[in-house]
């Protein structure tokens, strides 16, 4: 067994771990935040991205041993004092979801995406980005979309990003 | 149409809590005392189970139990079934083998089932379950679609000599033979499409609780159907009386058919609660899902199509062997017959059809429904048969398509269906304007200045959704009814819960069925629920598939709000002492029509619940419920045209356009709408593109997780260009005819036929892969 601590969304929690125990499983399981899904087994679907110290991580790829000392923040996490995060409120507006299971990890990874162009994105790059994150119900039509128009938003500082 | 009525594009009121990671899915149910399950499956394709050790894997950490096939059927637990009954053309029933949810004494398929272990938790179910002893004697086995029939073959059931489990025929066979001899022109292709494997996010999972207190179970799974999965559990596995067990779909991650049917695990995990005495999770990894599942399509076809001297279409000619796998799954057999032969006259006026479908075993995973179920196998068939005859007549497709589409409605086809009403000229001209076809030549040059090969290709598809009416499918062999409950409950307050036997899982139900009440009555959506997805709650449904919640779902919604706003009035118009004809509901108001006279929605409603002051004789509330069933199936069609550019050094095709001009009759949201063309699109063109299941010759799935299975992902795919037109269905009281399937349905054969213009070769089978696409280049040289 490892001993796991760990800042997640905002508060320091400490639990043990057996030590094949992945940081998805530590998620979901151990503190209860479901909002993090697993939907393969080879860290191809992306439902499971959560920011690790401030970059999107697969928590399917890391121990939760592994994880230990570090920053998380999961989907529940997201936005500010009962705000909707950009990205959340154009997933949305923009109908980029539909059952709902992927759409934690890509919003998640597209957080990241954004974080990482700041001076803006186009369509070409946000498919590339998203190699990482399977839907199967949207096609990505209105998921490429969304995080254009979330870019474009935040870019603008119409919007403050959280 | 208000803001929030029908045909505004209304913002979800589901999506709060999916952008939140609030959504509650099976997996994320937890009940105390809960433990974790792991099924040992067989490694093997075709094989004698000679021994079942469980002794050691019982000394196993954290084990609770390891339960086996034998201890299953002693307890009265029943086999599998399929639920619709094809007779072949000999009149005799088709041939189920027996399929026992845990294998006892053959496996037939690798994955099957043969032992349950539940422990303490997952890890130490499935090290449990890596020390169960399991001895198998290897047998032959038989994969391939084109060689179940062989003489021969190794044989899966004794119940279906052969592997033949029906041979089935629709049409006039000598009419067709007549047709075609009179014929100037005939087009004969092999078409092959391959198997899929549906791959919803969200992997199949289930929750099985036992009461011992109350003899009661409980069972949360990931079904679109989870009222028609109690009653199977009930009525045919021997589980429960209906009464004492409750099923709930929560959240469910996507379906696309594969969550309709009752499988192995669910059906185990209740038994095995009680077997134990604990509640018991089991949730699929991904490659269990890859094996486990119903995989779809799986169909080889020789067409032959019969053309007049005016290349007006004369006859059609099937023969269809269709690969059901190892078992029958629940509806696997009215796919490849019912769900397929009985579209295969698409938008064409053809006046003979004679179809023959053979379903056989193999020893791969079951088939079933799959997004389209049968109508994607019929667009293929028929629209590659168009699109090649029409080079070799040397006439334009979309002109040869015109020439024999049907335009006077209703229309009988030889083939059953009755289609009620359509306009294929408008999805036509509109495709092929949005597409610019006019101009394809000019880019096509373009293109090769390039060094690239460019193709456009069509697909005009019609399919058939909410399957009815429930004594015609009842005819034809369905074992279930096809048709919808609602109950509207109107609180005292004038709130309003809307309980759906229907089932959404990721189609928007929670919004588009609250747009409804919104258009009726004028109240804000806000105030309205959709209550679904637990047999505790809604009496009774049969759920989501073959894209019949609009036609029939929403149909029992409006039958049921036309009974409760005749009761509302009826208080109404006594409280405001007018006549009821006079009394009209609006923004929120009950007015007298023509008056300043009015009341609140919320004061009718109160009216109702205290009783004070009814019309004599009136029951107290303000709640009713209605059962629809329909009088005819809906007919969606439209056209699809692809175009894309091919590399000929490395054969990688790129999608440049995809437009979709979909006849959905009436729409409720088109925000909803646009995106189920999209995601059905998404998977026609992943079949087309990128999707192919593999098994080798010993019958181990080679693309078993998303590293081997080509997945479409945002890179693969261009944005689409969607548009409706607008036919409304005469047989339902919204005009809806559906549309779920349709992108998926009417793609496919769009983009091979785009490709096969563009390399000029026309032989080409699905998934076109950069290999593929480079050696049928490499062919036509």
């Amino acid at each position: 067994m490892a001993k796991v601590e760990l800042f997640v969304n905002g508060r320091a929690v400490t639990g043990e771990a057996e030590d094949r125990t992945l940081l998805v499983h530590f998620l979901r399981e151990t503190l209860g935040l479901t909002g993090t899904h697993v939907g393969c087994d080879t860290s191809q679907c992306g439902a499971c991205v959560v920011h690790v110290d401030g970059r999107a991580v697969k928590s399917c790829t890391m121990l939760a041993a592994q994880a230990s000392g570090s920053t998380i923040t999961t989907i529940e996490g997201l936005g500010s004092s009962g705000e909707l995060h950009p990205l959340q409120v154009a997933f949305r507006e923009n109908h980029a979801l539909q059952c709902g299971f992927c759409t934690p990890g890509m919003i998640m990874t597209s957080v990241d995406m954004i974080r990482r162009h700041p001076n803006g994105l186009d369509e070409s790059t946000v498919r590339d980005e998203l190699e990482g994150n399977i839907c199967r119900c949207t096609g990505y039509h209105n998921i490429v979309k969304a995080v254009l128009d979330a870019s474009d938003k935040m870019g603008k500082g119409a919007v403050k990003a959280a | 149409m208000g803001v929030e009525g029908i045909g505004a594009r209304v913002l979800r009121k589901e999506d709060k809590r999916f952008i939140t990671g609030k959504g509650r899915y099976t997996d994320d149910m937890s009940v105390p005392g809960m433990k974790h399950a792991a099924f040992v499956r067989s490694p093997h394709a075709h094989a004698r189970i000679t021994g079942i050790d469980v002794e050691t894997a019982k000394k196993m950490p954290g084990v609770i139990g390891v339960l086996t096939g034998a201890e299953l059927k002693a307890d009265g637990i029943g086999n599998l079934i399929c639920g619709w009954m094809i007779h072949s053309k000999d009149g005799t029933p088709m041939k189920m083998g027996a399929w026992s949810p845990l294998a006892t004494d053959t496996v037939r398929y690798v994955g099957d089932a043969v032992v349950i272990v539940v422990a303490d938790t997952k890890g130490q179910a499935r090290d449990a379950a890596e020390a169960v002893d399991i001895s198998y004697e290897e047998l032959p086995v038989v994969v391939k679609t084109a060689e179940a029939l062989n003489e021969g073959a190794p044989q899966l059931h004794p119940e279906a000599p052969g592997n033949l489990i029906f041979d089935w025929d629709i049409g006039d066979e000598k009419a067709t033979n007549g047709a075609f001899a009179g014929a100037a022109h005939v087009t004969k292709m092999d078409i092959v499409n391959g198997r899929l494997v549906p791959n919803a996010i969200e992997p199949r999972a289930t929750l099985g609780v036992y009461d011992a207190g109350e003899d009661h179970y409980t069972c949360w799974t990931t079904s679109q159907n989870p009222h028609v999965a109690r009653l199977v559990l009930s009525a045919f596995y021997n589980v429960a009386p209906e009464n004492k067990l409750r099923v709930i779909a929560p959240d469910v991650g996507g379906g696309f058919g594969s969550k309709i049917f009752i499988y192995p695990e669910e059906l185990i995990c209740l038994w095995a609660s009680k077997k134990t005495g604990v509640p018991v999770k089991w949730v699929a990894d991904r490659t269990e899902s890859f094996l486990a599942d119903a995989h779809g399509r799986d169909h080889i076809t020789h067409a032959e199509l019969a053309f007049d001297k005016d290349n007006r279409i004369l006859g059609l000619k099937v023969q269809t062997i269709a690969n059901l796998g190892a078992y029958m799954s629940l509806f696997s057999s009215s796919v490849p017959t019912y769900l397929y032969a009985t579209l295969l006259s698409g938008q064409y006026d053809i006046p003979a059809i004679h179809a023959n479908v053979k379903a056989v075993y193999t020893n791969t995973a079951p088939v079933d429904a799959y997004r389209g179920a049968g109508r994607p196998e019929a667009s293929y068939v028929l629209e590659r048969i168009m699109e090649t005859a029409a080079r070799e007549l040397k006439v334009s497709p979309a002109e040869l398509r015109r020439k024999n589409f049907i335009r006077v409605f209703p229309h009988q086809t030889p083939v059953i269906m009755n289609y009620d009403a359509g306009d294929f000229d408008a999805t036509l001209d509109a495709a092929l304007k949005a597409a610019d076809y006019a101009g394809f030549e000019k880019r096509r040059g373009e293109a090769a200045k390039r060094g690239k090969l460019r193709g456009i290709g069509l697909s005009c598809y019609i399919e058939a959704c909410g399957i009815a009416p429930s004594a015609a499918v009842g005819s034809l062999g369905a074992g279930v009814g096809l048709w919808e409950s609602a109950e509207v409950r109107v609180n005292a307050i004038g709130t309003i819960e809307i309980l759906t036997g229907s089932h959404s899982h990721g189609q928007g139900h929670e919004t588009t069925f609250a747009q409804l009440a919104t258009e009726r009555f004028g109240v804000p959506i806000d105030s309205i629920s959709i209550v679904h997805g637990d047999t505790d709650k809604v009496q009774m449904g049969m759920g989501t598939y073959g894209s019949r919640s609009g036609a029939v779902g929403m149909s029992a919604v409006i039958k049921a709000l036309d009974k409760v706003e005749a009761k509302a009035k009826k208080i109404a118009a006594h409280l405001l002492e007018a006549d009821e004809a006079d009394i009209e509901i609006k923004d929120g108001d009950v007015r007298v029509a023509g008056t300043d006279k009015s009341l609140p929605w919320f004061q009718v409603a109160l009216a109702a619940y205290t009783a004070h002051n009814l019309p004599s004789g009136m029951e107290p509330g303000l709640k009713e419920g209605a059962f629809y069933d329909p009088s005819n199936f809906t007919f969606p069609g439209g056209c699809h045209i692809c175009e894309v550019e091919v590399d000929p050094e490395t054969g990688v095709t790129e999608i440049i356009q995809f437009v979709a001009a979909d006849d959905f009759g009436k729409v409720i949201n088109p925000m909803i709408v646009e995106g189920q063309v999209h995601g059905g699109l998404a998977q026609g063109i992943g079949q087309a593109l990128l999707e192919g299941t593999h098994y080798d010759d010993t019958g181990q799935l080679l693309t078993a997780s998303f590293m081997d299975y080509t997945m479409p992902r945002a890179q693969n795919l261009p944005s689409f260009d969607v548009m409706t037109t607008e036919t409304p269905c005469p047989s339902n009281p919204l005009g809806i005819k559906g549309c779920g399937e349709a992108g998926a349905i009417g793609s496919p054969p769009a983009v091979i036929n785009a490709i096969t213009d563009a390399i000029r070769n026309n032989n080409l089978t699905m998934p076109a892969t950069p290999q593929t696409v480079w050696n049928a280049i490499q062919a036509a040289k």
